[in-house]
């Protein structure tokens, strides 16, 4: 990374200059941006430059690029830096996930970030933008775009869509549709459908992935939906990305100290709730572990936006530096945990169980166990 | 029966603010209190309730959160005696004035002789005041400077991060209590949770004992003046 850093600090174009003459997907949003991109890289086939050690911002895409001569790009794109991103790589596709509350000590508020996006989104640019039509606020910031492909995935957090991003009165949520009184809605004209299976303007594809959860499903329509905009075949795509088992350590199974778990990172509110729907009822167990450094955010109060009530039945054992914080969440929960201040008082256990971590407690649990 | 009410979550419970409603619930209900825990969303009318609670929001919302309650009873039913319990936005709320989209003159519900102007920072951080003998840790993020009227009273002294002005939080009067200290400061901090139900329900309230006492310790030795 620090060549990364050092070439920004030689040139302010050198960005430019490297993305020229390739083809670029970028994609953005609050959650899945990694997986995302990893499946459109491995979608795509062959060689992709791409930005999978997690730098997402203009010095890690400078590092990918240099890295390759590829003339084929798929980049992670920090929800701040995607206007400064854009003008500089002129991107043939751009993704947009979701957009919801994610550390907002040090981010913008999530309302803010819709605005800025649809500032640099309605420049007039003949992009295409490959949106989600489910989540009101990255539909607010797609709809001055000239190409917009919207795709009806999953998406079940609304919390921080609850009222309309352009007039502020109340959303009306009904039957897989939205609307407000002042005229902003879903969008009538889909290309992309999750609903009764895959559909893609028209065709119809069967979706298999080896990643758990709705959430991949919706991550990897909207990756296809992406490849189909730079010509390739969504059936090839959709054969080559339905092989992917991990992604960054992400979905990945590790042993630490005759103990086995499956890795989980969730970062923010949308991200637990899409992970909690998947704990399996039948695991007694479960282990969470929250840090609140700068990577983090400093502030863990979006513990309270998490819901947790969904976990009563099971055990979780509290890990991490924020584990107080996380105990008392769940005690005002009514889920039974334990706080765990020294590690060697996990429980060793014949089933593996899953760890949930946030993005810094993630790395530290990756970096102190090992694949099984 | 004690009824609580989250007042406009959809505009304002940017933070986890959610958290303090359920954290009064949860400690009536274990003193044996028959409790109830409501919502009032935007197009609802206003809840009949004893404690009313205000989160934190963006601009376009707090602004619009505004607009809601001043249509309801809800000024009313404090003057005749309900407790508010308001945090970040919903503080600013309450008083006379406040900044909002670059105007420093939106009308609050006027509550108490409070103005909210734009400060020249953001603060962003963990707050630490002095309430009595006791401290209230939290986290705060807001552009607000606060000034209270001569007869409203600060709810406690800073002694680490702004809260109002960099030497006072948040205010009380007779069943007001506001703090800069958005999200779930209740769940931080027990005491300041317990003495509001106290103050609600007339009576001394037995200590519980939690998970929350060991947080609270934690925060406040983590949290420096």
């Amino acid at each position: 990374m620090v060549g990364g850093r050092v070439g920004l600090a030689i040139s302010p174009h050198l960005l430019t200059g490297l993305a020229r003459d390739r083809t670029s997907i970028l994609v953005s949003g609050t959650n899945g941006k990694t997986t995302t991109t990893a499946l459109v890289a491995t979608g795509w086939g062959g060689d992709v430059v791409t930005n999978d050690t997690g730098s997402n911002m203009p010095a890690g895409h400078v590092a990918a690029f240099a890295g390759s001569r590829s003339p084929r790009a798929a980049l992670e794109v920090d929800e701040a830096w995607l206007g400064a991103v854009l003008a500089q790589v002129h991107p043939r596709v751009v993704v947009l996930l979701n957009l919801s509350r994610d550390q907002l000590d040090r981010a913008s508020e999530v309302r803010q970030m819709a605005e800025r996006w649809r500032k640099v989104l309605g420049d007039g640019d003949e992009r295409v933008v490959v949106a989600n039509a489910n989540d009101p606020l990255v539909v607010y910031a797609a709809s001055e775009a000239t190409n917009v492909r919207w795709c009806d995935v999953p998406t079940p957090w609304q919390a921080d869509a609850r009222s309309c991003p352009k007039c502020t009165l109340a959303l009306e949520h009904d039957e897989g549709t939205w609307l407000c009184s002042c005229g902003f809605a879903k969008p009538a004209t889909i290309t992309t459908s999750l609903r009764d299976g895959l559909v893609i303007a028209g065709e119809r594809y069967e979706l298999k992935l080896a990643l758990p959860g709705a959430f991949n499903e919706a991550n990897a329509a909207m990756a296809v939906t992406a490849l189909v905009q730079v010509g390739v075949k969504a059936s090839d795509a959709l054969a080559r990305i339905s092989e992917v088992e991990a992604v960054a350590g992400r979905f990945t199974r590790r042993r630490w100290n005759a103990r086995t778990f499956r890795l989980l990172l969730a970062k923010n509110p949308a991200g637990f709730d899409a992970l909690l729907s998947n704990v399996e009822a039948d695991q007694a167990d479960l282990w969470i572990a929250i840090n609140a450094h700068v990577a983090d955010g400093h502030d863990p109060s979006w513990l309270y936006d998490v819901p947790f009530e969904k976990l009563r039945g099971h055990r979780v054992w509290c890990l991490g530096e924020r584990r107080l914080d996380l105990a008392t969440r769940l005690d005002y929960a009514g889920v039974e945990f334990r706080v765990v201040d020294d590690l060697n008082e996990l429980p060793v256990e014949a089933r593996e169980v899953d760890l949930i971590a946030n993005y810094t407690a993630f790395s530290e649990w990756l970096a102190r166990s090992v694949p099984c | 029966m004690l009824s609580i009410a989250n007042l406009v979550p959809d505009l304002l419970g940017t933070y986890g603010d959610g958290g303090n409603g359920l954290v009064l619930a949860q400690r009536a209900r274990e003193r044996g209190e028959e409790t109830l825990l409501v919502t009032m969303e935007i197009n609802d009318p206003l809840p009949d309730a004893s404690i009313y609670l205000l989160g934190g929001g963006e601009d376009g919302p707090q602004r619009l959160a505004r607009d809601v309650l001043a249509r309801t009873s809800l000024a009313s039913r404090v003057r005749d005696g309900a407790t508010v319990v308001a945090v970040c936005a919903g503080l600013q709320i309450l008083g006379s004035s406040f900044s909002v989209e670059g105007n420093d003159q939106y009308a609050g519900l006027g509550l108490c002789d409070v103005t909210t102007t734009r400060g020249a920072s953001r603060s962003v951080g963990e707050l630490r005041v002095r309430v009595g003998e006791r401290l209230l840790v939290g986290f705060e993020n807001h552009a607000g400077r606060t000034s209270l009227g001569d007869d409203v009273k600060p709810l406690g002294r800073v002694e680490h991060g702004r809260g109002n002005d960099g030497t006072y939080d948040g205010f009380r009067a007779d069943t007001i209590w506001a703090t800069y200290a958005h999200g779930p400061v209740l769940a931080q901090n027990p005491w300041f949770a317990d003495a509001i139900l106290s103050s609600v329900l007339g009576y001394e309230l037995e200590t519980l004992g939690s998970v929350a006492d060991l947080l609270y310790e934690e925060r406040c030795r983590a949290i420096r003046s």
